[in-house]
């Protein structure tokens, strides 16, 4: 499949996770934000982006995952993003991404690191 | 590029569509992955090849609608030259349009990053634009 995505949710007490799958582009990238509006709408404060079955972003994805950061800002609160290729972080950084979210190389630590 | 004997050149033309990045991403990971480029080397060429194209899609205004690519396969490294006929650009509109985009942090840009992402991860990179249209290309080599 070239590009068959999916958004599975997770949602614990504290925290919430969102796994994606497939290329992070627009369609994907508004797709998640809407699941993460409606977790921050119901009090989620504490996200995880689980990119680990996403092997492509590109920067209009990497748009809406800030867009994601700033929502969470507003509300004090965190993102953790994990499973990302050592492209996509090394891309997360020089966007300045890990200045304000959370980057941990599986989803235990991220959830760890809240 | 002077040791670099001549191998291989693919061209490919896509319509400014919706994923058709995506095409041209795949087969410049072909070419790679036959000239043994390493899996990390084969992610950052696809990322160069979707940034740059997208640019083109976003920005060119080619009446065309199409992106021409032309990849240049040689022993130890992957060339590719992305062309769109569009209005060009100069570093100043880039650097307006980036200014413009900025969010909630001003370190924290939300758009504009396509041909900074494409420069960083690749070995050389350079940009040819007139009122005619833009080339973009970049070079990666293989690391041994």
């Amino acid at each position: 499949m070239l590009n068959k995505f999916d958004i599975q949710i997770r949602a614990e007490q504290e925290y919430a996770v969102l796994e994606t799958a497939g290329y992070l582009n627009d369609s994907l990238g508004e797709q998640l934000s809407k699941k993460a509006q409606e977790l921050i709408e119901k009090g989620y404060t504490q996200l995880v982006i689980n990119l680990d079955k996403t092997a492509l972003i590109n920067s209009i994805g990497i748009s809406i995952l800030i867009e994601i950061i700033e929502a969470l800002e507003e509300r004090n609160g965190t993102l953790n993003f994990c499973g990302l290729s050592a492209t996509q972080e090394r891309t997360f950084r020089m966007m300045a991404i890990a200045k304000y979210a959370g980057i941990f190389p599986d989803e235990k630590t991220a959830i760890a690191n809240f | 590029m002077k040791n670099a004997v001549l191998r291989d050149e693919v061209c490919l033309t896509i319509p400014m569509d919706h994923d058709m990045e995506l095409v041209a991403a795949k087969t410049g990971s072909v070419l790679a992955e036959l000239n043994h480029f390493n899996e990390e080397q084969i992610e950052e060429i696809q990322y160069a090849i979707i940034e740059t194209c997208i640019n083109a899609f976003e920005h060119s205004q080619s009446e065309d609608r199409k992106v021409y690519i032309l990849y240049i396969r040689r022993v130890d490294e992957l060339e590719c030259k992305i062309t769109d006929t569009g209005v060009g650009f100069t570093p100043e509109d880039q650097h307006n349009s980036i200014s413009k985009r900025q969010g909630m942090h001003s370190d924290l840009r939300k758009r504009g990053w396509g041909l900074e992402i494409t420069k960083t991860l690749m070995d050389e990179f350079d940009i040819q634009s007139s009122e005619n249209g833009t080339t973009v290309s970049f070079i990666k080599r293989i690391v041994s």
